[in-house]
């Protein structure tokens, strides 16, 4: 194995191996083991070496793995933030004023949408609804959900409690 | 054979069960609109552009998927058909590069032709079509994203006929399209360059790079000897693009437009695959004599030779060492017949017609000169002569006949058959039997290497001996019978393997839409060439017997080795390793 | 006759969800020890008996979908559950799992058994992955305890294992196909049909897909030998169903009701009213893929034949409130890029339409829109109802061409001198 590979440091590949062990290199697991392996990336997404690792190990064609990757909103391409937070942009969040929501994000944060703040720690993105409509208007930070959120200091307090 | 009563715009039809609405309607003469569908190929069902009225149904059905039912009622033609063909047509033109007036497919593309067939007067949406930047750092072949209509007939190609796999869709909606995985080069793919994309799309999306304009350019060169070779395959594919009946024999016609075009000697790859077949011949015989590696493998096809380098480099020396006939005859070009001329090789231009794309990288490929001087200068293939033909205007079809020149110009039966699957073997075969026993063979044709199943089995008798052979054609049939000899059950002497299915007949730069059917024609074609033949063996070929008393001595000699063998080396992957 | 009801949601707040133990306290696989004393074709007759439509939109008959499933005359079939609920507003699946795991734990057990399948495949989508958990404890304690693997509860050659795949975020793998794609590790792009996945789907096995809401209504409907569920509902539309109301009202929430009860009950008794009080500009059923409605049919029972006659539907069990506050137009806007995000992209109606649909509200919010251009719009509208090739295509239109025929005045064309 190549030391020092510029994003697959030893570590990640190790746990890419214990995911993959894991679910017994079942090819038809794709997606569990591709969402296991962004969980365990610092910056929450699937690097191009990562793809061709599970394509190597899994003999899978990069382009199966590649395919998948681009077409599944959950996994992601490009790197993003430690705590990527997902404020929902259907409507039953849109009508009740998830704008709000995201202009809170900004203000706190500093940033805009996709963008990450500088220390990498977080990044705003707007996903599909995710089924928390009865809590609306909502965000989902590594699959917890919080909401519904009306106040500025609700928002402010969930970002302080992620590290 | 179960039958099921329908009809087509009221026409009353009995076909099998089990049949598609869309070739049920062939049966009638109708031609339902269609791009995605493909013949040979599993059908996709995306284009929706063969969506027909079936009475009783709520949607309208895609005759390309739907197979028909007892008292099936079809309509191909109602208003609601037009409406909803003619709206889906738009929405693919709105996402369509719409320059085709400059358009490597100018009036050879199926979009243009359903556009002129529905009458499309204006564009009648915004178009969106988004430019990314155009593939073209390889030798062979340039994708252009604009001009993707989505339809997935090179993926299919790519990925069920070869098995490669370098094609796929990716992302979703509007961001949906064909690409490499993260938009890589062909190069830095698992593709082996064979084309089989080029010959299924139906627009101009991916093509054979152009290398017309060069072969001008050395034709307008006073100081340039320009000559020409073309493969076997070539003279009965070289008529569609004419309009002739399809797998037409134009080899008299083809080398009299070679010689209207201008250039100084046209001559015949039909002679060098003979050569190409006494040295892998000998070749042969050689590794059995000798205890030498094998089953040996051919090595005529550049696809195939990418293909195990990049992807199974532990089998390289199965290879026969034999280089191809495109760069046997480069290499006598610039030496023999160079002599002979009394031309100096750096004055000669070898250009090459060929079949394929991928013998562009061939000719390309570092190792492929002596002393300095390219085999192979110039390739262009099937379908760039047929541009040239119609750029000097000439009316093929009734063009004089001509034959080729001396002294490349002479081929055996044997050379022609090396653009059907399975030809190069029989080719072989015909030498190496009669080389092992010393004896004339009573039959010529060994049909047990005929045929187009994916991977035929011989078991040939070489007088006493009995030698099994292996047949692959299609990359995807080349990788069964890798694995085989990986196993261990591989118990073959010599194996032929041709990356396109059927063989150079189903090249990658034959012409577009050659489907299943057509392949077979070319085939025939070709084996009625080898039977019309005076001289059927490469070993009884006159030219090829002057070239070896006068020039090289005897097959594999030093001299032979020199011009004729090359080696092959592993081919750099892209692996998790060189990615980030 | 109350607005809710407790029939397949009777076990909620009863038994500690982490506990097989719990949930047998409360009866918990009685259904089950029943079904295997039944044979598969009773219990599809059960189910038929019962007129169950499917729960995940469609609306298929249940007991014959059993009933196909189970004369597939092959060794080897699967049954798959389809919990990619992702519906826009529709909840009612998360919160029959959250508060009744094992419920469905052992309704998917009795379908493999009814249906003859030897392994069953709970697909969830991955905006519920805090529900695994809960899921695979329950499978594991069921495993345990003899419900799951080689001869369950004795019954010789009764074997089933159950298995739980996630989804990665896309809403076309609620689509039967393209959930089976999906599962076999490939990109969630729906297959042309047919095949259909009842003859060949996942593996290329026979696959009957049921949605969770669907399954949880079987251990009920089994023990329901008083025949208390055709006691609800109305003589078309029989039995209970979980809707999930939210939007702009006041307590948002999955319930479930008997069919009947109207959509003004719903939303004003149920829900608690709309927001503020505000006036109703649109209520939308069934999910992005439901059409809408105008306060109009406030006093419609929410029926699947009331529904359908006044020109909405049942679908998903999602009932969309909204208020003055957003305009039709915004909710057009908000609506069609959901599904500018949703289609897979590759057949032409449903990504070219949608690309082309976009456009078009753009110019129609700037007012720059022509007489043609809606008659261009409408053209593709039908084309992408009648020619794409899954159902996420066909319905992308639905609140575009409603909103069209029932709000004409939001299209109206800016004449000369405006």
């Amino acid at each position: 194995m190549k030391e020092n590979h510029p994003v697959l440091t030893p570590a990640l590949v190790q746990e890419m191996d214990a995911i993959m062990t894991h679910y017994q290199h079942d090819a038809s697991k794709l997606l569990e083991i591709l969402l296991d392996i962004q969980r365990a990336v610092p910056l929450q997404y699937i690097p191009k070496a990562a793809a061709y690792y599970v394509a190597e190990n899994m003999k899978l064609k990069i382009t199966q793995v590649y395919d998948v990757v681009s077409f599944f909103s959950a996994l992601h391409e490009s790197p993003r933030a430690k705590h990527p937070i997902q404020v929902c942009s259907s409507i039953v969040c849109k009508v009740n004023q998830s704008d709000f929501v995201l202009d809170s994000l900004r203000d706190i944060l500093g940033i805009g949408l996709n963008e990450v703040t500088y220390d990498h720690r977080f990044t705003i993105e707007e996903v599909p609804c995710f089924g928390a409509c009865d809590r609306a208007p909502a965000i989902r930070v590594h699959d917890v959900v919080y909401g519904p959120l009306t106040s500025r200091e609700q928002i402010a307090d969930i970002i302080e409690h992620l590290e | 054979m179960e039958m099921v009563h329908i009809t087509i715009n009221n026409m009353p039809l009995e076909v099998e069960k089990g049949t598609r609405i869309i070739d049920a309607a062939k049966k009638v003469s109708i031609d339902i609109p269609h791009l995605c569908y493909f013949p040979d190929q599993a059908v996709k069902a995306h284009c929706r552009m063969c969506v027909v009225e079936v009475v009783g149904s709520r949607k309208l059905l895609a005759a390309c998927s739907t197979l028909v039912w007892e008292g099936m009622e079809i309509h191909t033609d109602t208003q609601k058909v037009r409406d909803t063909q003619v709206g889906i047509l738009q929405m693919i033109l709105a996402n369509h590069d719409q320059d085709c007036l400059a358009c490597p497919r100018n009036q050879n593309c199926e979009l243009q032709s359903l556009c002129s067939r529905f009458n499309i007067l204006s564009p009648k949406l915004p178009n969106v079509a988004a430019r990314h930047p155009i593939q073209d750092s390889n030798p062979s072949l340039i994708r252009d994203h604009a001009k993707c209509i989505r339809c997935g007939r090179c993926v299919k190609a790519c990925t069920e006929s070869q098995g490669i796999s370098a094609l796929t869709y990716a992302n979703r909606s509007d961001q949906f399209m064909v690409t490499t995985a993260y938009h890589m080069p062909f190069e830095e793919t698992d593709c082996v360059l064979c084309g089989q994309c080029s010959t299924v799309c139906p627009v101009g999306s991916i093509v054979e790079k152009d290398d017309t304009q060069k072969v001008w350019d050395a034709l307008h060169n006073p100081k340039k000897h320009v000559i020409v070779q073309v493969a076997p395959s070539v003279r009965v594919a070289l008529g569609d693009g004419f309009g002739m009946a399809k797998a037409s024999i134009v080899t008299g016609k083809m080398v009299s437009a070679l010689r209207i075009i201008g250039f100084d000697k046209v001559f015949d790859t039909n002679f060098s695959a003979d050569v190409t077949i006494m040295e892998e011949g000998h070749e042969l015989l050689d590794r059995i004599k000798n205890g030498g590696k094998l089953p040996m493998i051919t090595s005529c096809s550049p696809g195939w030779i990418t293909y195990i380098e990049k992807h199974h480099s532990d089998l390289l020396d199965h290879l026969s060492t034999a280089k191809s006939p495109q760069q046997i005859f480069g290499a006598l070009s610039k030496s023999y017949y160079s002599q002979a001329a009394g031309i100096d090789p750096k004055d000669i231009v070898t250009v090459s017609v060929m079949p394929c794309v991928a013998k562009k990288y061939e000719a390309a490929r570092p190792e492929m000169e002596a002393d300095g001087v390219r085999d192979v200068d110039i390739v262009i293939t099937t379908r760039e002569l047929t541009k040239m033909i119609k750029y000097v205007g000439l009316d093929f079809p009734n063009l004089p006949e001509s034959s080729f020149d001396s002294p490349l110009g002479l081929g055996s039966g044997a050379g022609a058959i090396f653009g059907a699957t399975g030809g190069v073997m029989e080719a072989a075969l015909r030498t190496v039997a009669e080389a092992y026993t010393g004896q004339t063979l009573e039959k010529l044709e060994f049909e047990a290497v005929r045929g187009n199943e994916g991977v035929k089995e011989a078991t040939i008798a070489l007088g006493d001996t009995p030698v099994k052979v292996a047949i692959a054609h299609g990359l995807k049939n080349a990788e069964t019978v890798l694995q085989m000899i990986k196993d261990g059950t591989a118990d073959y002497t010599f194996i032929e393997v041709m990356a396109c299915p059927g063989g150079c007949i189903g090249g990658g730069g034959q012409p577009v839409n050659t489907t299943f059917d057509i392949k077979k024609m070319r085939q025939d074609s070709l084996y009625d060439i080898d039977g019309s033949m005076v001289y059927r063996k490469s070993h009884e070929n006159p030219e090829v017997i002057t070239l070896y008393q006068d020039y090289l001595g005897a097959p594999l000699s030093e001299k032979a080795h020199h011009l004729l063998h090359t080696h092959y080396h592993k081919q750099k992957k892209t692996t998790w390793e060189n990615v980030e | 006759m109350g607005n809710t009801v407790s029939f397949m949601t009777r076990n909620f707040g009863k038994y500690d969800r982490s506990s097989i133990d719990s949930y047998e306290s409360v009866g918990g696989f009685s259904a089950l020890k029943k079904a295997i004393a039944m044979t598969g074709e009773e219990i599809a007759d059960r189910l038929a008996a019962c007129a169950i439509k499917g729960r995940g939109g469609a609306g298929y008959d249940m007991g014959k979908k059993w009933r196909q499933a189970r004369e597939v005359d092959k060794p080897d079939k699967v049954v798959i559950c389809n919990a990619d609920e992702g519906e826009p507003c529709t909840f009612k699946d998360r919160t029959l799992i959250e508060n009744d795991p094992f419920r469905l734990i052992e309704a998917m057990i009795i379908a493999g058994y009814s249906v003859g399948a030897q392994n069953g495949y709970i697909y969830m989508r991955e905006e519920y992955a805090h529900l695994r958990p809960l899921l695979l404890n329950a499978m594991e304690q069921a495993e345990k305890k003899g419900y799951l693997g080689k001869n369950i509860l004795g019954k010789e050659g009764f074997s089933y294992q159950l298995h739980l795949y996630s989804g990665a975020g896309a809403y076309v793998c609620g689509e039967g196909t393209a959930l089976v794609e999906s599962m076999e590790g490939k990109s969630g792009r729906p297959r042309m049909k047919p095949p259909f996945i009842k003859q060949c789907g996942l593996f290329h096995l026979p696959t009957c897909v049921n949605n969770v809401e669907s399954l949880c209504l079987v251990p009920s409907i089994l023990l329901d030998d008083q025949n208390e569920y055709q006691t609800y509902g109305t003589p078309g539309s029989m039995g209970t169903k979980m809707i999930s109301v939210a939007g702009n009202v006041k307590k948002p929430g999955a319930f479930e009701i008997p069919f009947g009860v109207t959509v003004r009950e719903i939303i004003y008794d149920l829900a608690g009213g709309v927001t503020d009080d505000n006036e109703i500009q649109l209520i939308q059923f069934g999910g992005a893929s439901g059409k809408i409605a105008s306060a109009d049919i406030l006093d419609t029972p929410y029926t699947y034949e009331d529904l359908s006659a006044a020109g909405v539907g049942v679908g998903s069990g999602a009932i969309l409130v909204v208020d003055q506050r957003t305009s039709v137009l915004n909710f057009l806007r908000i609506t069609q890029a959901f599904f500018s995000h949703e289609s897979c992209g590759q057949c032409t109606p449903c990504r070219e339409g949608n690309t082309q649909m976009k456009r078009m509200l753009e110019k129609i919010a700037d007012k720059t829109h022509t007489a043609q251009d809606l008659a261009t719009m409408k053209n593709i509208c039908m084309i992408m109802k009648n020619a794409s090739l899954c159902g996420l295509g066909e319905t992308a239109q639905s609140a575009f061409t409603c909103a069209m025929e029932r709000f004409p005045e939001i299209f109206a064309v800016r004449t000369e001198g405006n």
